[in-house]
C-alpha cells in the first residue's frame, strides 16, 4: 500500500507549478492590510485581483502593493460584458505588470453575475494565442469544457453556485462530469461558502477551489483562510486516497468475473 | 413593453390602503422568505415594518457584505453648467431663480477635473442643468473626453437625451447614467414641472431604458423625496429598478434617495422624509434586490452617513462641491449651489471614517476599455 503524501502533489496551470490548491481573492476585505496575513495563513499561492480595481496612479498604496512577491497574481476581467472587453482588460493587466495569468470573466447578468460561455470561449481563444495562461470562469457545460480546452485554456473554472451566494456545490452533477472529462485542471470557483463545501469539491476530484467572499467577509478572515486551506488539503487527500483504492482494485485480477475468462 | 406600461398598471393600485392593511405577521412572513417579491417589498416598506427595523438592518447588513464585500465605493460630482430652462419648482437652479449663471469653458473643466483627481477620486459624475442651447452635445462630448484623461469611470447626470445622442457620449467615454424621475406620481409630476422639456413625464421615465439600450453599463435612478408620498415613491422606484434589472441583465442598477431640503426660490417640501423612513427604505430595497447599488450623497450629514455604511449603502460621494467651478475656480460664498452640502468633510476624512467603520474605501472600480 502506498501512502499518500499531499506535499508531493503538484498542481500546474500551464507550466507553472503550485503546491497550494486554494486560490483566493482580494475584493471584499474590510481592509487591504488583511490580505497578506490571510495569504500567509491560507498558504494560497495564487490570488485574483480585478483589473478594474488596479490603479497605478493611486494616491495611496495600490491594491497590487498589498500582495507579497511570493504570491502570483491572477488578474481578472471583472466588469467585461463581451469577449472584446475581456481581451482588452487582459492586455491592460499584462501591461500593468500583472504577468501572463488571466482569469476571464465575461458577465452578462448582474443579478447573479452569471458568465456568458460563448464570450468566454472567444476571449480564451484570443488570449491563449497571445501567450496568456488563461483560466476561464464558466457556467458548467460539457461541450464548452472541451471547446475551452481546444482553445488553449490552462484550466476550467466552473461555478459551484452564483458568486457570493455561499450556497456551495449547487452544480455538483455537472461539475462532477467536467472533472471526469477535463484534460486541464478544474477549479471550482464561486459559491463556496464553507470549508466543508471546499472539502467536498476537492474530495470529488476538483483540482483546486477559489474562495473569496467566504474568507473576506468572515469575522476573522485569517482564521477562515486557514480553515479553508485545511479543508482543501483534507479533501485532496481523501480524493487521492480513493483514487489509490480504485487503482488497487483495477490492477487486481478480476476476483468476481475472472472465472469467465480462464 | 416599457416601464411606462407598469406605471399605467399601477394606477389602479391603492398604495395607501395597502400600506395601512399590512399586519405584523405579513412583515414577519416577508422577512422569513429567501427572496422577496413585490408584495414583500410593499410589506417591508409599510409603517408596520418599522417594528422590525433592527432585524431588517441585520439582514440587510449581512446581505450587503456578502454581495458587495466590506467596501464603500467613492465618487465626486462635477457641475459644469447651471444654465437651465426648466421650471422645476423644487430646484434652486430653476429658470425662475435669478442668479448669474455659469458655464465652464473646456479649460476650466480641466482645472476642476485636475483638482478632483488630486484628492484620489477616480469615479466622476458630470452634471449640468437642462439647457441644450447652452450645453450642446458637442460641448458635453468634449467635457467627457477631458474626464477620460483623469478618471476611470464617467457617469452623467445631464438632461435626458435620445439614444443617438447618448451613443456619442458613450463613444467619448461615458459609462454610467444617472437620471432621477423626481416624482413617479404623475399628477404631482405635472404640478412641479409646469413648463419646458422636463414636463414630458414619459420621455423622462423611459430615459434609463434608452440609456441601457445605448450601452451604458450602469444606471442610477430614483425619486426626489419631498414631492410625492414617500412610501409609494420608494416602492415604485424599487419596482423600476427591478424592471430594469430584468430587462437589461447586463446593466448594474442603483437607487438613490435624495431628500429635499429647504432652499431659496423653491417650494416648501411637502413630505419631508424622516431619518427612520430613509433607513427603512434602504433596508427594504436591499432585501428586495440583493445586488442593488445604493448611493448616498453629501446632502446627508456626516453623522447620518457614518451610520448608513452599515445599513446597505454601497457608494458615497465625498469632498463634493455642488456649485459650478467650486473645486478650483471660486469660493463657496461666490457660488450658487444646487443643494447645500451637509457632509463637508474632505475625501481623506470620509475615507478615514470608512476605514474606522471597518470598511474599505474603494476609489477605483472600473476600467475604461
Amino acid at each position: 500500500m502506498s501512502t499518500i503524501k499531499a506535499e508531493d502533489d503538484t498542481l500546474y496551470f500551464g507550466d507553472v507549478a503550485f503546491s497550494s490548491r486554494l486560490l483566493t481573492g482580494t475584493g471584499k476585505f474590510s481592509s487591504r492590510d488583511i490580505i497578506e496575513p490571510m495569504l500567509e495563513a491560507s498558504g494560497s499561492e495564487l490570488i485574483t485581483v480585478a483589473l478594474r480595481r488596479v490603479d497605478p496612479k493611486a494616491k495611496e498604496k495600490d491594491i497590487l502593493q498589498y500582495i507579497p512577491k511570493s504570491v502570483r497574481i491572477l488578474p481578472n476581467t471583472s466588469g467585461a460584458r463581451t469577449a472584446d472587453e475581456a481581451v482588452r482588460i487582459a492586455r491592460i493587466a499584462r501591461e500593468a505588470g500583472c504577468g501572463d495569468f488571466i482569469k476571464i470573466e465575461v458577465i452578462t447578468d448582474m443579478k447573479y453575475l452569471l458568465p456568458d460561455n460563448a464570450g468566454t470561449l472567444k476571449a480564451t481563444e484570443i488570449l491563449a494565442q497571445e501567450g496568456f495562461i488563461v483560466l476561464p470562469y464558466m457556467m458548467p457545460d460539457i461541450t464548452v469544457t472541451k471547446q475551452l480546452h481546444d482553445a488553449g485554456a490552462a484550466a476550467i473554472m466552473p461555478l459551484g453556485a452564483p458568486i457570493g451566494t455561499n450556497r456551495g456545490l449547487e452544480m455538483k452533477p455537472m461539475i462532477k462530469r467536467i472533472i471526469e472529462i477535463s484534460k486541464v485542471p478544474v477549479v471550482v470557483d464561486a459559491g463556496i461558502g464553507r470549508p466543508s463545501q471546499a472539502a467536498e469539491a476537492m474530495e470529488m476530484g476538483a483540482d483546486a477551489v477559489l474562495v473569496n467572499t467566504a474568507i473576506a467577509t468572515s469575522h476573522d478572515p485569517i482564521a477562515a483562510g486557514k480553515a479553508f486551506a485545511l479543508a482543501v488539503q483534507a479533501g485532496r487527500m481523501a480524493y487521492l486516497a480513493q483514487m489509490a483504492g480504485k487503482r488497487t482494485y483495477a490492477e487486481a485480477s478480476s476476483p468476481l468475473t475472472g472465472f469467465l475468462r480462464p | 413593453m416599457s416601464f411606462h406600461d407598469e406605471i399605467i398598471r399601477l394606477d389602479s393600485f391603492d398604495f395607501v390602503e395597502y400600506f395601512r392593511s399590512v399586519r405584523p405577521e405579513d412583515v414577519r412572513n416577508s422577512l422569513d422568505r429567501d427572496e422577496q417579491d413585490q408584495c414583500d417589498l410593499l410589506n417591508l416598506l409599510s409603517l408596520t415594518a418599522q417594528d422590525f427595523l433592527e432585524e431588517m438592518a441585520q439582514k440587510a447588513r449581512q446581505m450587503t457584505r456578502q454581495y458587495f464585500g466590506n467596501i464603500i465605493s467613492l465618487y465626486a460630482p462635477l457641475y459644469i453648467s447651471d444654465h437651465c430652462s426648466n421650471l422645476c419648482t423644487y430646484c434652486g437652479f430653476n429658470a425662475g431663480v435669478d442668479f448669474p449663471r455659469t458655464k465652464l469653458s473646456l479649460e476650466e473643466i480641466e482645472r476642476e477635473a485636475d483638482a478632483i483627481a488630486a484628492t484620489g477620486i477616480r469615479h466622476i459624475l458630470l452634471l449640468t442643468g437642462e439647457a441644450p442651447s447652452q450645453t450642446p452635445l458637442s460641448y458635453l462630448e468634449e467635457a467627457v473626453k477631458i474626464m477620460k484623461k483623469y478618471f476611470s469611470s464617467i457617469a452623467l447626470e445631464i438632461f435626458p437625451m435620445d439614444e443617438e445622442e447618448y451613443q456619442v457620449l458613450c463613444k467619448a467615454g461615458a459609462d454610467s447614467l444617472t437620471v432621477y424621475q423626481e416624482v413617479y406620481d404623475r399628477d404631482i409630476y405635472k404640478e412641479v414641472h409646469p413648463k419646458g422639456r422636463k414636463a414630458d413625464y414619459k420621455y423622462r421615465l423611459l430615459t434609463p431604458e434608452r440609456g441601457a439600450k445605448t450601452g451604458f453599463r450602469a444606471l442610477n435612478i430614483g425619486a426626489l423625496y419631498g414631492l410625492g408620498e414617500p412610501r409609494k415613491e420608494a416602492c415604485i422606484a424599487a419596482l423600476h429598478a427591478r424592471w430594469l434589472e430584468q430587462e437589461f441583465p447586463d446593466v448594474e442598477i442603483s437607487l438613490s434617495l435624495p431628500r429635499m431640503t429647504r432652499a431659496k426660490g423653491i417650494i416648501e417640501p411637502k413630505n419631508i422624509l424622516s431619518d427612520i423612513d430613509f433607513v427603512q427604505f434602504m433596508l427594504a430595497w436591499r432585501l428586495f434586490m440583493p445586488r442593488l447599488g445604493i448611493t448616498i450623497s453629501t446632502r446627508e450629514s456626516a453623522e447620518f452617513r457614518d451610520r448608513l455604511i452599515h445599513l446597505g449603502a454601497t457608494r458615497f460621494s465625498s469632498g463634493s462641491k455642488t456649485g459650478v467651478g467650486e473645486y478650483s475656480l471660486k469660493d463657496h460664498d461666490d457660488a450658487t449651489v444646487q443643494f447645500e452640502v451637509t457632509d463637508d468633510r474632505s475625501v481623506d476624512e470620509v475615507a478615514e471614517m470608512i476605514r474606522e467603520s471597518g470598511y474599505q474605501p474603494v476609489f477605483k472600480d472600473w476600467e475604461l476599455v
